[in-house]
Order: structure tokens, then sequence, then C-alpha cells
């Protein structure tokens, strides 16, 4: 699925009557349709059979820590910003097996997977999440190996991308250059629009996927004043951000402040609990289980999302590298936001606020990145060495 | 190809054949007991297929069936086409059922991973070899391939320590090495009780006797990484640059491909831009603590 | 034939000392030879000498029933023995046995202890040099101690 801007010059519109075809063309084109619902009090991605069964008329009041639904008092299909779920959970699932094998006197036969999982369409991407899946795709298809299973399910999304028209309480997409506006990685992207007693979608078309699918839905060319609105929406959503991070040089200011006390200041209040992991889009350290059946004939090896928050995720000879709480924190902190950069050439975090609402204490990643930088190298770490070696 | 500053070596070696997260079999051919809780494990592919190439310095991920897989260096000589040759201590139950493997059980392999000793890069320099406990292993390699074409360096010198005479690993083959007149092995142990004439020390203090030129050398460490830090602060005091000076690190270890995030240290993959280092590229994080 | 006063100036252990000092050294100097097995120093007894190991290898050891002796060090070539005449109450708290043929330089610690009462100067280029020897035998001994080797389990 290759980006063509030149697809996106023409503009479309979509009336909301018409919003069931598209699942219905998708459905059709042997897509499994995933996209935000309602569960357990929060919008989360699952499956979905139709138009209704997205959050309808709700909106999400996010905050530190807290996480709330309200009703909207209008009829918003992706009237929200992002809940706990994020698309690495079809992408990059928490629990994969990786192959089988089997016992065979003193010899073992292996069995691979095949990759065979119906295409997934996801509905409702926000721009934060396509730079979050172009992270991972740095992650799992950029690097020296691939991973199969990534691959195979990647190829295979097609991306409805939705341009937020409000921002989350917790969102700061705006200063990590990473939206409200969807400018690569979709088939399709929509800004929904009501005015004036209209309810309908401007269409931005990216890939030739995404104009198939198009040409078989009801569809207008888009005036210019539909274009305006869409413009007016986005621009505003950029001005509602709840947070904002600063990242100037923030690569070299936190390679330089390892030793800043903000870190133990973080570790008094952090519970190690993994939430912010689990709920980054951007995360995906997993580890490995082999386990065997009762027989001893039989075993398989899978692979789980793990965290860097665990104890025994450093663990080596006895012991762990990472054993305080201050030196895990300080681990994914400076991995999101410093040595992903030069891991991967980009910054980890896309500012999509997760990690702030889902923290159980609250702990706000672009408030710990403002105290470092207000007190930059207040510890002066110095490995300089005399001429005897000595520090 | 990364573009990670920290890559040191060139390009990994030798790709895996099938899918990165499935092991290859591989048949046991002896495991042999080194010292009281070290061991040697000569494995040979089931499918009959050649030893594939690997470079001194990389390792495999090591699987025994229904047990687990763990990372351990390749132990053996790059240039002999024979067994794969693997050296680990007995610590845990993936080592421990390693260890309980007999004559044509097969277990898996994954890898080679990693990047290398510069072997290459050293031609033309002196060569010291520093090497504390189980850190003999790794670099073993990397003197067969320095023996395997002597002429092309300057003074090779090997410098061995150990807790005690009884934990020395490869003691034949060091005393064979020893005899040689274009090889000086210096061996010398923490503590030792009786009969031992040789030397009781720290390996840093082999160092000042290892005759060998600072600003043309280059020094391979590898052992404890507390061994490592007191053996490069001796090396830099006695003269020789950060940017001569290369290390093997170690991490938790996963899936060896740089995807499960457990191998990082900084910015750097153990699995990917380790376990080798140029110094001089990770000293910043090699002296941070808990990272 | 090397003089001693010649091996002394060489030496990097007493180079940069000004010569009215070296004489005083040399003064004191003797060369000594100990045959293989041989102790140089026991355990206990007054500390009145230190040793420039010339050739040869020497190991610093304390015997225990039961256990023997035990090795904590040896030295060779260039290395300096002994400071235990530097240190009140000035005795030898080891044993040092050669190991090998050993040929080394003796010098009477006793006399240049007394000398050093009066001149402070040759008192301070003496701690100068050995000051630096016990710091690296302390370092070395604290790594020792940390038993990095082994494998640690929780």
């Amino acid at each position: 699925m290759t980006h063509d801007s030149q697809l996106g010059k023409v503009l479309s519109v979509l009336e909301r009557k018409d919003f069931q075809q598209l699942f219905d063309t998708l459905r059709e084109k042997g897509y499994r349709i995933v996209g935000p619902t309602i569960r357990d009090g929060a919008i989360v991605y699952d499956e979905l059979a139709s138009v209704t069964d997205l959050p309808v008329g709700w909106v999400d009041e996010q905050e530190g820590g807290t996480y709330k639904l309200k009703k909207r008092g209008d009829a918003a299909l992706f009237g929200y910003a992002v809940g706990p779920h994020s698309w690495k959970k079809f992408l990059h699932p928490p629990v994969v097996r990786l192959w089988q094998v089997q016992r065979q006197g003193k010899g073992l036969n292996i069995i691979e997977e095949t990759q065979e999982t119906p295409p997934m369409a996801f509905i409702g991407v926000r721009s934060c999440e396509l730079h979050a899946i172009a992270v991972q795709d740095r992650v799992f298809l950029g690097g020296d190996f691939v991973s199969p299973a990534y691959k195979s399910k990647r190829e295979r999304a097609f991306i409805v991308a939705i341009n937020c028209a409000q921002a989350g309480g917790t969102c700061f997409c705006a200063s990590m250059n990473t939206g409200p506006k969807s400018t690569a990685g979709f088939d399709l992207a929509l800004t929904e629009i009501l005015e004036d007693g209209r309810h309908y979608f401007l269409v931005e078309v990216g890939t030739e996927s995404g104009a198939a699918v198009l040409k078989e839905l009801p569809h207008q060319p888009a005036g210019r004043e539909d274009t305006a609105a869409a413009e007016r929406i986005v621009a505003a959503t950029a001005t509602q951000m709840g947070r904002r991070m600063d990242t100037t040089g923030i690569k070299d200011l936190l390679y330089r402040n390892y030793e800043h006390p903000r870190w133990d200041q973080v570790a008094a209040r952090c519970l190690t609990c993994a939430n912010c992991t689990m709920v980054c889009p951007t995360c995906f350290c997993t580890t490995i289980e082999d386990v065997t059946d009762l027989q001893g004939d039989h075993a398989e090896r899978w692979q789980k999302w793990d965290s860097c928050f665990t104890t025994d995720f450093s663990y080596i000879h006895g012991g762990s590298v990472r054993a305080t709480p201050k030196a895990r924190y300080r681990q994914w902190m400076t991995h999101k936001l410093a040595t992903w950069i030069d891991q991967f050439g980009t910054s980890g975090c896309v500012g999509c606020g997760r990690c702030i609402t889902w923290c159980p204490v609250a702990i706000d990643i672009t408030e710990e990145v403002r105290a470092i930088r207000e007190t930059d190298h207040l510890v002066t770490v110095s490995t300089k060495k005399d001429d005897n070696g000595n520090s | 190809m990364s573009t990670n500053p920290i890559t040191d070596s060139g390009p990994l070696l030798a790709l895996p054949r099938r899918q990165p997260m499935v092991p290859e079999p591989y048949c046991v051919q002896r495991v042999r007991q080194e010292t009281r809780d070290t061991f040697t494990l000569e494995l040979r592919s089931s499918n009959g297929a050649a030893r594939p190439a690997f470079a001194p310095g990389q390792f495999n991920m090591l699987y025994v069936f229904g047990v687990g897989e763990i990372p351990i260096s390749i132990s053996g000589d790059p240039t002999s086409s024979k067994a794969l040759v693997h050296t680990t201590r007995e610590v845990g139950p993936v080592t421990k059922a390693l260890r309980n493997l007999k004559r044509g059980d097969e277990m898996g392999v994954r890898g080679p991973f990693g990047t290398q000793w510069p072997v290459e890069q050293a031609v033309g320099s002196d060569v010291l070899i520093v090497a504390g406990g189980i850190g003999l292993a790794p670099l073993r390699p990397a003197l067969y391939a320095i023996l395997a074409n002597r002429e092309k360096y300057g003074r090779v010198v090997l410098l061995y320590g150990t807790r005690t005479p009884e934990d020395i690993l490869y003691r034949k083959e060091l005393e064979r090495w020893r005899a040689r007149f274009d090889l000086n092995v210096y061996v010398t142990v923490d503590r030792a009780v009786g009969a031992w004439r040789g030397n009781v020390g720290v390996v840093t203090s082999l160092i000042r006797r290892a005759g060998f030129d600072p600003q043309n050398g280059i020094a391979l460490v590898c052992g404890p990484e507390v061994m490592m830090r007191f053996a490069i602060q001796e090396l830099q005091k006695r003269g020789v640059g950060t940017d001569r000076i290369y290390l093997s690190m170690e991490r938790n270890m996963k899936c060896a491909i740089g995807f499960c995030g457990h191998c990082q240290f900084g910015p750097s993959f153990i699995c990917k831009e380790g376990p080798v280092f140029r110094y001089d590229k990770m000293e910043t994080f090699f002296l941070l603590r808990e990272v | 034939m090397e003089t001693l006063k010649g091996i002394l100036a060489e030496h990097p252990f007493f180079r940069g000392l000004e010569d009215r000092h070296l004489e005083l050294l040399v003064g004191c100097a003797s060369n000594v030879r100990f045959d293989a097995g041989q102790f140089i120093l026991r355990e206990s007894e007054e500390a009145n000498q230190f040793f420039l190991i010339r050739q040869g290898k020497v190991s610093v050891e304390i015997f225990a029933p039961g256990r023997g002796p035990m090795t904590i060090l040896t030295l060779g070539e260039d290395e300096v023995l002994g400071w235990s005449w530097l240190v009140p109450p000035y005795q030898w708290k080891f044993d040092a046995r050669a190991i090998e043929m050993t040929r080394a330089i003796a010098l009477d610690g006793k006399c240049l202890r007394e000398k050093s009462e009066h001149d402070h100067d040759l008192g301070y280029e003496l701690l100068k040099r050995f000051v630096p020897i016990v710091e690296e035998r302390l370092t070395a001994t604290r790594f020792q101690l940390l038993n990095v080797y082994e494998p640690h389990h929780r």
C-alpha cells in the first residue's frame, strides 16, 4: 500500500446516511472490520458489525489518571479521542504463537505457523496512530530482520483514517508533529463535519486500494465550502491540545541528564504497573515463552507483550540490571523520547496522551521533560578521566 | 542497515536461512566438561548441512525442547569447518538441560547473531586479549582467527584471569599456546591454595607486563562487567586509546533479532549493535548504573 | 657491569630523585639472591627492608593450619615487595617466598626511616613512591574480594 499524494488532490464528500455502505463494501471485499466501540465504560477497538457499533454521540473526557465517557448531544460517529487500545492490538497482537515442535525419538520436528488471517480494515485511525503504526513498521519491517506475522497483517490492512474534530485532554500531537491532520499512511482519510443540519464526511484518497473502495460508495466531489469546513475543524483541533512537549534537542537533553534527581522524584510516584507500556501505541517489547504439554512430546513457543517496567525484564546473572523503579522509569522514558531516535530515526512518542490518562498516579511525560529541561544538568556527572584513568 | 551511530564493526554476517525465530535442528556430537561448572557443546546440523559461517564474537540462540532458549557465544574455530562449538556455565534450567543432553539428542539453533571482534581491523597492529573467567570462551574464536593468519599481526598477547586454578578454562590449550614462540600467554588467579606456582593477583596487573605497544595495539576485553571496567581503566592508564579497546557486553535476551527489546543498553541492542562494542562508542552508557 | 647506582637511577621506581637522595639509597642498597623456595621475609618478623625485584617470582602468602600456605599475590620483575617498614609497628604481616630463583635489590628500610626523620624531603620522595603501590594493591585486593567470576544467584 503506497501512499500517493496525487490521489488526495481530489476530495470527495460522503454523506452520513451512506456510511454503512463503507462497512458493507469492505466486508464484501473480505475485510474483517475493526474500530472503536464502547465496552466497560471506555472506547476500545474491537470487531464492528455495523455503523451503530461505533460510539455514536459519545465523547471522552481525559486527564491525568482520568477517563470518562459523556454524551455529546449530537450524533457524531468519531467525536472522541483515543482510548486504552491502539492498533498494535491487531498488528502486533498481545499473544502470538511462533511455532510448534513435536518430539520424535531423539529428533525434533518443528512446525512453522502459516500466516493466514483475514485482512483487516481499521476504521477511525487518528493521525497520531498513523504515525505510531509507521513507528512500529520501522521496528518490524525496517531493520535487518522482518517479522513475517507483522508483515502479513500490515500489508493487507486497509486503513480509514479520521482527522480529529476535537483534541483530548491529554493530547499533544501538535507539538510532536504527528497531527491532528493525517498526511500519509492511509487508504482513505475522513473528516467528519456536522454543520448547519448537515452530517457528512470529507474524503481524501491515499492509495489505489482506497480509490477502489470509494468508487463503490455514493459520493460527490467536494466543494470549496466543504474543504474549508474540514480545514477549519482540523485547525481548531490543533489549538485545543491538552498538553505540549518541547522536543528541542530532547535526545541530548535526556542523554546528559541520566543522573538528574528528577528520576528519583518520579520513581517515588511510579508504581511500575506497566499501564503506560500497554496503552502506548508504539511500545513493542515482548517476551518469549516455551511451553510443553504434560506428555512431553509437544512444545510451543509463544510471544507475549512484555514491559520494561517488570523486575525480570532485565534479569541477568542472578539479578536485574534495572532493579530499582527509578532505573525502569528512566529506561522507559529515555527509550521513548531519546534512544529511540538513535535506534529508528524518529521519536518513539506520537503525542497521543494515553500514558498520561491511564497512569493511576497521573505521571505526565510532558511534565517530566519540562522538569528536567528547567533544571538541566543540575547534577553534573563527569565522565572525563585524568591521565591515570581515574574519574 | 541500522543507522545507529553506535553500530560498530560492520554489517551482520551469515543471516539465518529460515524465519529468524524458528530454530534449525542440530544434533549433539559431544558434551565436554571443562571445569566444575563449565562445559562445551559440540553440535552438527541434523540436515547434514555444513556448519554455517560465523565471525568471532557472534553468538547463537540455543534451544532445548520444552525448556527454553538462551544466547551463548560461539567458542569454536571459525576457520575450521567441523562442529559448531559453544562453551557455557551451568547456571539455570536451560544450561542445566544443555549439559544433560547426550550424543545424538536434537536441539535447536538460531543464528549466528551480533557483531564481531575486529580481527580484520587489527591487521598490522599488536593485539592484546584480556579475558576473565568464562570471558575466554567468546574470545577464543578471535585468537584462532588471528593465529590462522599470524604473520599479519604484531605482538599477540593473551592475559587470562579467573578465580582459582581449578577454574582455568581450556587449560591444556592455554599451555599449548603458551609454548608457542609467537604468542605470549599470562594466566593469573584471584586465589590459590596449595601447589599453584603461577601468578596470583588480578588480571589487570598482567596488563603492565604484557609488552605490547599502546599506540599501535588493539585490546579485546571480555569477562564480568566489573572485571572489564578495571581492565579498561588499566589499559587507559597504559595509554591505549578508547577507540582501540573492544569489549563484549551481555544483557537479558529473548529474540536476538531486535524485536523483543530486552537486550537494550542505552541506544544499542546487544543483539544488533553488540555484543562486541568499540569502547569509545558506548563509554558514556557503560559508566552509568542500571542502564 | 652495572653499578647499583646505575640500576637505581634508571629504575622507574626511583626516577626523578635528586642525586643526594640517590646516593643515600645506594648507601642503603645491596644485591641479594634467593633460591626457589627460600623465604625472603616472614610474618611477624621486624620489617626493616624492602625489595626491588629484578628477576624471578615471589609469592606473598599466609599459612593456615590445615590449609597450608595461601598465596594472595605474586610479584615479578620490576615490582616492589614490602611496605611494612614504613608503618609502625614495622612488622611483616605476611610471608614472602621465592617461587623461582629470584634476584633483587634490598634496601635498608630502617636506615632510610631514620634518615627521613631528619631529611623530610627524602621522606616525602619515598612516600610519594610507596603510596601509589599501596593504592594499587588495595584496589587489586578489593577486586579479588568481589569474587566477580562466581555466578551470583538470588
